[in-house]
């Protein structure tokens, strides 16, 4: 009696799931009146904590254009899954967003490891995914625009200005142990030496993800800054483990006037889960503070608390490259007159759109993003006060030319070169666009 | 009259108001509202010079950040913790929005000025705690005094130890001198001395005599940097071994809790960390209550999560774990997935984002033994109190009626029961202790780390590293564990690194426990088959 009702269920199922097909297909051919918009942030995990945040801003973004009219006359219907800070997880729900729910464009990503598992599957499936988070370079993909700072337009303008404003001679570059740290301090450790910096001026640490007792790496911080130079801490330590290293720096008595730390991870979200009284003058650079002066900020804030229902949440820098990204895409849409990849790709190239913080940011053939560099210097209020700025615009340089084996490459995904790594001394395409593949 | 003129006649709707002054400083503080990081540099400069009785308070309050002015009128203003008052007048106002004033930022250049300017004023003070911090401070910025100010200072100076640093300071000064005599007698001052910024200079003034290749005094530097290095060697002997108490004593307050749950009734407790973190969720929830009494706020939480995780714990254990006894298997899925289950519930409760959670002022600071070596309070307190938990505990077993039922039931429960003792209830309330103790834990470790609902995670495998070293089922067992296995990453972190220091102990207690497999301290006899 068991067996048989199993089974009468699983034919039910089946025929419940053939039908759902059917009825799929004939929504999907209904839906075109629908632009289809994948959201690939998780929602739960380790990275939940940032990548949520970036998940609400696109919903935003999504009822804000459907206020709007939508784009082409469509409404945009978000597709949101949740990847669950689980990398091969990515790579499976990018190709469930592409083949089954046949979305237009994908905005997603946090982690580096995570972006690497889309990669394969978005060029498969000739996807479209935008990037919103600072990285350490060294990749352009046809499918990929990556909105977020490039090493040239975060650690290399912040390094100038230790050493240009600061007078900083010594350097600990101190991160977690994982790509993003090793290439973007590979690429300053080489960058400092081109600087005159020496050898013994550099101290390089590197500790686990989640490294909660930093002691001893901030009491021989402390001790490095000992030798009569001007010392500062360059750090690319990820998320969690920021929270106990600056209570340690407090306690240990290094002030910021001492030994600066200037952050590449760390913005106002971050700091929002810590009192800050004692970070008061550690440094961050990032293209975006909340603290800058615009009325597009001002209005973009006022939108974030209205559709969040919470003045006091923060915003930050992937954000405003998620809006940017958001706001590119839209245009290109519009300017194409299609959703289609191919057409919006083109579109994109060239286009402009007003930086939250004054200023325009316009897309690259590169798939990088010109845009403005700041640092801050972190406030009791958790806020950062802007203390410097580029005088212009940075462009995004998808390869480094700090690095003996990227010097030579640029990318350049329009014709005639229609390349994301090609070698500007033997005149040829690297083929993949990856490094290291 | 000072008053009655106004200076920025450009500024608009700016009446004459009688509360202007007419005094240097007050003009600085004007030409500062609207200048920029370069500009205010030199007013900067310009401000620690200006003789007036109010300069050491404004660079005090601007240094604090604290510095603001009334947008309509330009009045600079005191933004202190509940009042705004005027600097001038001392006038309290009142707001009608948080945007009538603004602040007169400062940069980390501004601050390292002011200092130095607040240093050289304070060296003066009747309190001689802040003559000390001034003298002190006056070491980074030794060039900018002047001769006369130091020797007076030096002359006036009853305290010793501020005589010391002064002529820390004063030796500073000599490096720089024009004749190799004099600058000879300044290395004679800072030989030996633990100051960084003492370190700094003479590796600074090593560089200049090796440039000019002037032998001699290479020598002298070389000398007295040498003396300088073997007290830091020393003292960094010191220092590693408090930094590995104070891991020790992290580790130890972690695994307390399981030394219970897992030690003495053998479950294998996955969702341990999760006690952990709702002990630290409950500090944050007693900070928001109590907001006003942040200092009061760790002695009201320590007991409110041992409640908190205790009833958690006795909830899971009757819920959950009391059907899985002698399946060890299944326990550790079962407890796998509650930890799940909770750390998803304090996501959707609090939101994915971390909790702040003060520290209170009498946790901050160190504990100076000499320049070079500074204990933390805050692992002090923490040693302190892991010890305290760790004593409790062992009373609790040992010396009540609760502890003897529940040595009796983990040792032999039919024959626990057939005395009359309701086992289901002394497991459950063991189960309850073992995780309120992590329920405190958390409070003590929320003021070292993020308050997340992934902080419990961090903690699992340390300590059932800890309980399975020291030896299971055994108290002791697990403060020597936690203590040596502390002691021994960081001695081993200085010259191998946080990343493999971690593996190179790991490896250790692998061997070690092919070695021992009961752990430093076996239970002997019944007891241990009981395990």
């Amino acid at each position: 009696m068991k067996k048989v009702s199993l089974k009468t269920l699983m034919k039910a199922s089946q025929i419940v799931g053939m039908t759902a097909m059917a009825a799929g297909v004939s929504i999907a051919n209904a839906a075109d009146d629908t632009i289809k918009v994948g959201v690939l942030h998780s929602l739960s995990g380790t990275m939940a904590i940032s990548e949520t945040t970036l998940k609400d801003t696109v919903l935003m973004m999504i009822e804000e254009q459907n206020k709007k009219g939508g784009l082409l006359g469509k409404k945009l219907e978000p597709v949101v899954v949740d990847p669950a800070s689980n990398w091969p997880l990515f790579a499976e729900k990018t190709r469930e967003l592409l083949e089954k729910e046949d979305v237009d464009v994908i905005f997603g990503c946090w982690t580096s490891v995570s972006r690497k598992s889309v990669l394969p599957v978005v060029e498969e499936l000739n996807g479209l995914m935008f990037y919103p988070v600072q990285y350490e370079g060294e990749e352009s993909s046809y499918n990929v625009f990556y909105t977020g700072a490039a090493p040239n337009q975060q650690a290399i303008p912040a390094v100038d200005y230790l050493i240009n404003d600061l007078g900083v001679e010594r350097f600990v570059l101190a991160g977690t142990d994982y790509v993003y740290p090793r290439t973007t301090n590979k690429i300053l450790e080489s960058y400092l030496k081109s600087k005159g910096v020496a050898e013994k001026d550099i101290m390089v640490n590197y500790t686990p993800f989640g490294h909660s007792d930093w002691q001893t790496i901030v009491s021989d911080i402390k001790k490095f800054g000992a030798a009569g130079k001007k010392t500062a801490v360059v750090s690319t330590i990820n998320g969690d483990a920021n929270v106990p290293f600056y209570k340690e720096l407090a306690n240990q008595g290094v002030a910021s006037e001492d030994i600066p730390v200037v952050a590449f991870s760390v913005g106002e979200e971050e700091l929002s889960g810590f009192d800050t009284a004692p970070l008061v003058g550690h440094l961050a650079a990032w293209n975006y503070f909340q603290s800058a002066e615009s009325e597009a900020n001002d209005e973009f804030i006022a939108a974030w608390h209205n559709y969040i229902g919470d003045e006091d949440r923060v915003t930050n820098d992937p954000m405003e490259a998620t809006y940017i990204g958001f706001s590119m895409w839209a245009e290109a849409v519009e300017k194409a007159g299609s959703a289609d990849v191919d057409k919006v790709r083109s579109a994109m190239y060239g286009i402009e759109v007003p930086n939250l913080t004054g200023g325009t940011a316009v897309m690259n053939e590169n798939h990088h993003l010109s845009k403005p560099v700041l640092i801050g210097e972190i406030q009791e209020d958790g806020q950062f006060e802007i203390v410097w700025a580029t005088d212009e615009e940075v462009k995004g340089d998808a390869w480094t030319d700090y690095l003996p084996e990227s010097a030579n490459l640029i990318s350049d995904w329009t014709a005639p070169i229609n390349c994301g790594n090609y070698n500007t001394s033997t005149k040829t395409c690297g083929g993949s666009a990856v490094a290291g593949e | 009259m000072l008053f009655a003129f106004v200076l920025y006649t450009v500024v608009a709707g700016a009446e004459a108001s009688p509360t202007k002054p007419n005094t240097a400083l007050h003009a600085i503080a004007q030409e500062l509202i609207d200048a920029g990081y370069r500009e205010k540099q030199a007013l900067t400069e310009r401000l620690t010079t200006i003789d007036d009785p109010k300069t050491l308070e404004f660079m005090q309050v601007m240094v604090e950040g604290d510095l603001y002015y009334r947008k309509d009128d330009r009045v600079v203003v005191i933004k202190g913790d509940n009042a705004v008052t005027t600097f001038f007048s001392g006038e309290e106002i009142t707001l009608e929005s948080k945007r009538d004033i603004k602040k007169i930022s400062v940069n980390n250049k501004l601050r390292v000025l002011l200092r130095g300017g607040i240093a050289r004023l304070q060296i003066f003070s009747d309190d001689p705690e802040m003559r000390m911090q001034a003298a002190v401070n006056l070491l980074k910025s030794a060039e900018d005094l002047d001769q006369a100010t130091l020797d007076e200072a030096l002359s006036n100076e009853e305290k010793p130890d501020v005589r010391d640093v002064l002529s820390l300071v004063k030796g500073i000064r000599l490096l720089e001198a024009d004749t190799e005599k004099e600058r000879l007698e300044g290395v004679s001052y800072l030989s030996g001395s633990l100051y960084p910024d003492v370190r700094g200079a003479l590796a600074n003034y090593r560089r200049a005599a090796e440039a000019d290749s002037r032998t001699e005094e290479i020598q002298a530097a070389d000398e007295a940097l040498k003396k300088i290095e073997s007290l830091l060697s020393l003292n960094s002997v010191a220092e590693n071994l408090y930094f590995g108490l104070a891991l020790g004593a992290v580790l130890l307050l972690a695994a307390i809790g399981l030394a219970i749950t897992f030690g003495v009734m053998g479950v294998i407790n996955m969702a341990h960390g999760e006690m952990i973190m709702l002990g630290a969720y409950t500090t944050y929830v007693v900070q928001q209550l109590m907001p006003d009494h942040i200092g009061m706020s760790l002695a009201v939480a320590v007991p409110a999560a041992f409640l908190v995780s205790g009833f958690v714990g006795v909830l899971i254990e009757r819920g959950v774990i009391r059907h899985l006894y002698g399946r060890p298997l299944e326990t550790l899925l079962a407890t796998f997935g509650i930890s799940l289950v909770l750390q998803q519930a304090v996501r959707s409760v609090f939101s994915p984002l971390n909790r702040e959670v003060a520290t209170p002022d009498w946790m901050a600071g160190t504990f100076m033994i000499n320049p070079a070596l500074e204990l933390t309070f805050n692992r002090l307190y923490i040693i302190i109190f892991s010890l305290l938990v760790l004593a409790l505990l062992a009373l609790i077993l040992k010396r009540t009626l609760f502890g003897l039922q529940m040595r009796a039931v983990t040792m032999n429960r039919p024959m626990a029961s057939s005395m009359g003792i309701r086992t289901g209830w002394v497991d459950a309330l063991t189960f309850g202790l073992g995780s309120g103790i992590a329920g405190i834990a958390g409070v003590a470790l929320s003021q070292l780390t993020n308050v997340g609902p992934n902080m419990g995670q961090a903690y699992i495998i340390d300590s059932f590293m800890v309980v399975v070293f020291g030896g299971v089922g055994n108290l002791w067992g697990t403060l020597v564990g936690a203590m040596s296995l502390g002691v021994v990453n960081k001695l081993l972190e200085p010259w191998a690194g946080a990343v493999v220091a971690k593996i190179l102990v790991l490896i250790f207690i692998i061997l070690f426990i092919q070695k021992r497999p009961r752990g430093l301290f076996a239970l002997k006899g019944r007891a241990a088959d009981m395990g």
